[in-house]
């Protein structure tokens, strides 16, 4: 899994790329708190674009929890778009999307 | 004779990715569709890890054995595969579920403190159309998950996300109050 952080007229997009699972989202949580320390001073809000996450299981629901709850620690309101319909399924039904919705 | 593939790999979490897709390799002489392989391997997915994560914990030993049968449907015509059923059995020999009723309920984890969702037996319940878990303390846990391939007139049960959300918003307020 590749994350990579843009920032934007004070949006954060946060490009979430490959495969989302307990192996790979071990190392990914790091460089995404980072991008959160980093960037926190100057967004108003962070979107996560799932658009190349080509497969997430549970571990993928804990994963983006977590980020979210860094991200709220800076009172950053989190978002996710471009999910793949397996994606949005599995955030569907987790109820994912009350805590971050999906623009 | 029935199709059949049997394997078993090292409990490590660089193994998910080959398990899930191996089954799911598996599966395609049943002829699914994406999404139905997309199901697959996040059922699969999902076992595997309960069994890298919390059967065999912090020990880097330990194997899991996934046993997968097919039971196919013929067209009646042409006798071409359209579908059947897929049956997966995942097995390790590690700490085994202390309570298996209480590891089944949304949102419940023993790991609370490492970003578990508690989902994983949610998710397996949801994407199949089988399920069952068998576990003995000590001594091991066996999944056994069964999914429907083929004819849209299999409806999936669609989760009750009522008290999912409840329960994510419990989750954000301990997390505000911590805050």
């Amino acid at each position: 899994m590749q994350i990579r952080a843009q920032l934007n007229d004070r949006i954060l997009y946060v490009e979430i790329d490959g495969e989302i699972d307990q192996h790979s989202a071990t190392r990914a949580r790091q460089t995404a708190d980072r991008y959160a320390d980093d960037y926190a001073m100057r967004s108003e809000k962070a979107v996560f674009d799932l658009q190349n996450v080509s497969f997430m299981d549970s571990t993928g629901i804990g994963f983006l929890i977590g980020r979210y709850k860094k991200f709220m620690r800076y009172g950053i309101p989190v978002y996710l778009t471009n999910p793949s319909t397996a994606t949005d399924r599995i955030l569907q039904m987790s109820g994912v999307y009350t805590l971050m919705p999906k623009i | 004779m029935q199709n059949y593939m049997k394997l078993e790999i090292a409990a490590r979490s660089e193994n998910e990715s080959f398990a899930r897709n191996a089954v799911a390799a598996f599966a395609l002489c049943l002829a699914p569709s994406l999404s139905e392989l997309s199901d697959i391997k996040t059922a699969v997915s999902e076992a595997v890890t309960n069994a890298i994560v919390h059967a065999y914990g912090k020990k880097d030993e330990g194997a899991i054995a996934i046993a997968c049968t097919a039971e196919p449907y013929f067209a009646e015509k042409s006798g071409e595969i359209t579908g059947g059923v897929l049956h997966i059995e995942i097995t390790d020999q590690g700490c085994g579920i202390e309570d298996v009723q209480r590891a089944l309920l949304p949102f419940f984890t023993t790991l609370a403190g490492e970003e578990r969702s508690g989902m994983g037996f949610t998710v397996m319940q949801t994407f199949c159309d089988g399920f069952s878990v068998e576990s003995e303390r000590g001594k091991g846990t066996r999944v056994r998950l069964k999914k429907k391939i083929g004819g849209d007139h299999f409806q999936l049960p669609s989760a009750d996300t009522s008290a999912c959300e409840g329960a994510l918003i419990g989750l954000e307020r301990e997390d505000v109050n911590a805050g």
